[in-house]
């Protein structure tokens, strides 16, 4: 079985500098894994990476079965990033945005009222304007976008942050439902307990690469073994 | 592509119905500029009358610029940049659409200055529709390279200020094309503008086409 993601030796540059240092990395589909490390590790910049959002500039790098260094565009339709920010428009409501990115990503119709039904923004919230949204709820909305879509791979980055503990349930759920249905699911997070319990199998990146088993630290709070004196710390 | 034009432009388009930032700030800077002039230019000394066509145009463009930092202020905020990367949108199509939605809010402004310039400055035409295909084919152009500029200087810090400095010399041609038919439209010698017409729809169309295939590489680089 190919895997949906399949790295090795995989530099990736932010701006002019090397955030990914050499990074080895296998997913199977359907796996969840969980991806831990220390602040600055590079877990961001691998998720972006395998969006396709950031160039790979040696190594080997698939995702989905797109060669990420000449095909990103093809990889980006086909997988799901929960970032940092809500890549939502303030102006919008949250039915507006939903609809406008699942369309984008041609999703059918049922599949925007669908994701808007299981985040819990199918009543009052869905004709809200984002900007009126407290931060949690644009996390759910964003969730919702991302749901929608109905990506082959999804790549969270702390799907958790700034979530009550009910919606934190129903997001385990979505991810768990999504690997059940074949999506693959790489998640990036510091709440290591709830993670474990929702990943098969974690990895810990540190300083830009992905330590061998015996050079891993379960911590990942130490620095790494050698690392390159020009690897970026990102956030 | 025509579908995901539609899509991004129907978008913009609610995005700015929703925040009314062309009705409220920008229309009254527009009407702002024509007062402006008018205060500067003795509407008595005739200098008013005899260079509105030019001080039309001038208007419509620091309008123009405005919705040009406007439509890319949207996608500046909050990620929707790398969201439209990962849209699996045509670039091609979020150009079209972008330039679509700019285009409209533009030919709602020229109207609004064309009734300012015809109450303020007393201005009367002759040549109706040598002066709305001027409008449109301004228009076109405009956008087609307002697009496209704004897109490149949305990647950069200080875009609020390069957006001008980038995009005012290359309008340089609609401004002068648009102002010569103006004037052949208000003297009744339509025959005289149709040519500028014509220069004014090659500009557009050329932008356009740079437009649809350079517009993915900028939005990548941005």
């Amino acid at each position: 079985m190919e895997p949906v993601v399949h790295l090795r030796s995989a530099v990736s540059l932010l701006g002019r500098f090397p955030a990914l240092a050499g990074v080895d990395l296998d997913v199977d589909p359907g796996e969840i894994v969980l991806l831990q490390g220390p602040n600055g590790a590079g877990k961001t910049t691998l998720l972006r990476t395998l969006a396709g959002l950031l160039p790979v500039v040696s190594g080997t790098a698939t995702v989905l079965g797109h060669d990420l260094r000449t095909d990103a565009r093809a990889v980006r339709r086909r997988v799901g990033l929960l970032g940092h920010a809500t890549m939502l428009y303030d102006e919008l409501t949250v039915a507006d945005n939903v609809r406008f990115w699942s369309r984008a990503a041609k999703a059918r119709p049922a599949d925007a009222e669908a994701a808007l039904t299981e985040l819990g923004l199918d009543g009052r919230l869905r004709d809200v304007a984002v900007a009126r949204l407290s931060a949690g709820q644009r996390r759910r909305a964003s969730i919702a976008v991302m749901v929608a879509r109905r990506p082959e791979l999804w790549l969270l980055d702390e799907p958790h942050a700034g979530l009550d503990a009910a919606t934190r349930d129903v997001v385990d759920d979505l991810v768990r439902r999504a690997a059940a249905s074949g999506a693959t699911v790489v998640v990036a997070s510091h709440e290591l307990e709830r993670a474990t319990a929702l990943a098969g199998r974690s990895v810990t990146i540190v300083g830009g690469v992905i330590p061998g088993p015996d050079e891993a630290d379960p911590d990942g709070e130490t620095a790494p073994p050698d690392p390159s004196p020009e690897v970026a710390r990102v956030p | 592509m025509f579908r995901d034009a539609l899509l991004v432009a129907g978008k913009d388009l609610r995005v700015e119905a929703r925040s009314r930032v062309a009705l409220n700030q920008v229309a009254p800077f527009a009407l702002l500029v024509l007062i402006m002039f008018a205060f500067a230019l003795d509407p008595d000394s005739g200098v008013l009358s005899k260079a509105t066509p030019g001080l039309y145009w001038v208007a419509v463009l620091f309008c123009a610029v405005l919705a040009i930092q406007r439509a890319f202020a949207i996608e500046a905020a909050d990620g929707n940049r790398d969201a439209l990367r990962l849209s699996g949108l045509e670039p091609a199509g979020i150009y079209l659409g972008k330039m679509a939605a700019i285009a409209a809010q533009l030919v709602i402004l020229e109207v609004l200055l064309g009734l300012g310039v015809v109450l303020l400055y007393g201005t009367k035409t002759a040549g109706w529709a040598l002066l709305v295909c001027t409008c449109l084919a301004a228009t076109a152009g405009i956008a087609a390279a307002g697009t496209l500029y704004g897109v490149l200087a949305a990647g950069l810090r200080v875009r609020e200020t390069l957006l001008p400095l980038l995009l005012l010399p290359v309008l340089s041609p609609v401004l002068i094309g648009s102002t010569r038919a103006f004037e052949a439209a208000r003297n009744g010698t339509p025959g005289e503008g149709w040519p500028w017409v014509g220069l004014l729809a090659v500009f557009a169309l050329t932008y356009t086409i740079f437009g649809a295939f350079g517009f993915g590489p900028l939005l990548e680089e941005s």
